[in-house]
């Protein structure tokens, strides 16, 4: 059954949420810091996104529920959070120039992040069908790739920034390595040196 | 002791509590007339704390922004934590052990240690080291009053203070986000200056347990964690004593963290910072040396390079 939702209903929904945290931000419903709460949750969105579209090859591995269809929307929806949490971060949070730049060279917390979103700008580019066409499928897949390191390192992001040793931030890079990790499956033996 | 100290401002320039209960209750407004009602309702307690020539050139937060929006990772990391859990804290008996360099140790009762203190408003800038700011009306008085109770022996030159820790009462400290319990200290100068209080209550009332109920620290020109909360002990020493966030990561977070904009924090600048209850468009303001209290404080660190020492 979710195998059959059309993916252009997913980018119509896509809109929603990050639509309806700027609603709530606007009218008090993000609390008294609503800057810093609305790039929070984008990146969490995003993250969330991250390791649901990682999750769908495994998924159809070991359940048979095929949504890879669907996968290439999800992709998709997850650089647009990235996108928007990134904006929020620019255009909100620090809003000076000068410092935008600083952060991005001195803060690796924030280089990380900024690898992580220049990663996915060529496969948003490349996610249509034309460039599947020109570069063919097993050149494409290959440079689609690139979304394991981006999803590491956004994990890493919210890793680096925590305050303090915290949980959550571990729980989205656990589950992302594990997901990455049953891709490659371990040879049976090991060959004796 | 009360008094000491004079600032720029007047209590005049805070909020009138009937505007800012009156902008909860327009906060409220969607709610039916029986919560209006009950927010116009009779309100807590006045301190009555005394009306001294104090403040800064800013208009303190609202009552309800200094109140939800926290830090007290006993309680929780997320900034809601703390007014949605600290009402588990027993805050009534409450005492504080004194020991240390000092004629008197002992417990200290609370009413020990209200015994012949004049409560007085003061209202602050508070800087956190996230970068976000406040503008709090403090009811306190100055922790000098309270050493000089104890008598502070010759060889002193430090104070450390502790939090409580009681597990069954603060559901964060299962987690080992830093070594508990949460641990600070001042140098002994520091300490008895006439700025650092001794907090008990925020706009006239009680202080809220998300604030550090029912005693907690007020260093102004220091980043925020510095004031540490409900505190059940305080040390007098000769040694430095180790502080809970510097344990944690000492290139982070210096034993003195004074409010420093020259002085990044590893991860982030100290540059800027924003006033919390600006909205979605709120800018950044430039933060001040000493977070605005350089005149009063600057001496205290003559001649000493504060970024190495920050």
């Amino acid at each position: 059954m979710i195998g059959r939702v059309p993916p252009w209903s997913l980018y119509a929904f896509s809109i929603v949420p990050p639509a309806w945290l700027f609603f709530l931000g606007l009218t008090g419903g993000l609390g008294f810091e609503p800057i810093k709460e609305l790039e929070h949750r984008l990146g969490e969105l995003a993250l969330q996104l991250f390791i649901v579209t990682l999750a769908i090859r495994p998924l159809r591995e070991w359940t048979g529920i095929s949504i890879l269809k669907q996968r290439r929307a999800l992709g998709l929806i997850t650089f647009f959070y990235v996108a928007l949490h990134l904006l929020v971060w620019l255009a909100l949070d620090v809003g000076i120039l000068s410092e935008i730049w600083a952060d991005i060279i001195k803060r690796p917390y924030i280089t990380v992040g900024m690898a992580a979103f220049l990663l996915m700008i060529p496969l948003a580019i490349t996610s249509n069908n034309l460039s599947l066409r020109k570069m063919g499928p097993k050149r494409w897949r290959g440079w689609h790739k690139l979304t394991y390191p981006a999803a590491v390192l956004g994990a890493l992001h919210y890793v680096m920034l925590a305050k303090g040793f915290q949980i959550e931030p571990l729980v989205y890079l656990g589950v992302t390595l594990l997901l990455l990790a049953a891709r490659f499956k371990l040879p049976r033996k090991t060959v004796p040196v | 002791m009360a008094g000491r100290y004079k600032g720029d401002l007047t209590w005049e320039d805070v909020t009138p509590k009937p505007v800012w209960m009156n902008r909860r209750s327009l906060i409220a407004t969607g709610a039916s007339a029986l919560a209006l009602g009950s927010i116009a309702g009779p309100a807590a307690a006045s301190l009555g704390a005394a009306k001294t020539e104090y403040g800064t050139d800013l208009e303190p937060n609202d009552f309800e922004e200094i109140t939800s929006y926290n830090n007290f990772y006993e309680f929780g990391t997320d900034k809601g934590d703390p007014a949605r859990n600290a009402h588990m804290l027993t805050t009534d008996p409450w005492s504080i052990e004194i020991d240390g360099l000092v004629d008197k140790p002992g417990t200290y009762s609370m009413a020990d240690i209200l015994d012949g203190v004049t409560l007085e408003e003061r209202i602050y800038r508070f800087r956190c080291v996230e970068r976000w700011s406040m503008v709090i009306p403090w009811v306190g008085f100055e922790l000098a009053d309270l050493l000089q109770k104890a008598g502070v022996q010759d060889g002193a030159q430090y104070v450390a203070f502790e939090t409580a820790l009681r597990p069954d009462e603060m559901p964060g400290v299962q987690f080992p986000i830093i070594e508990w319990p949460y641990r600070e200290g001042l140098r002994l100068d520091e300490a008895m200056h006439p700025l650092t209080i001794i907090a008990t209550g925020l706009y006239d009332e009680l202080l809220p347990n998300q604030n550090g109920a029912p005693v907690r620290l007020v260093v102004p020109w220091k980043y925020g964690y510095k004031s540490i909360k409900s505190i059940v002990r305080i040390s007098v020493t000769e040694n430095q004593p180790v502080t809970a966030w510097n344990m944690y990561a000492p290139k982070e977070y210096g034993f003195y963290s004074n409010v420093n904009p020259n002085r990044d924090h590893p991860r982030w600048s100290q540059k800027f910072e924003r006033r919390v209850g600006g909205g979605l468009f709120a800018k950044q303001t430039e933060t001040l040396m000493f977070n605005g209290y350089e005149k009063e404080v600057a001496s205290l660190y003559d001649g000493m390079d504060l970024i190495e020492f920050h």
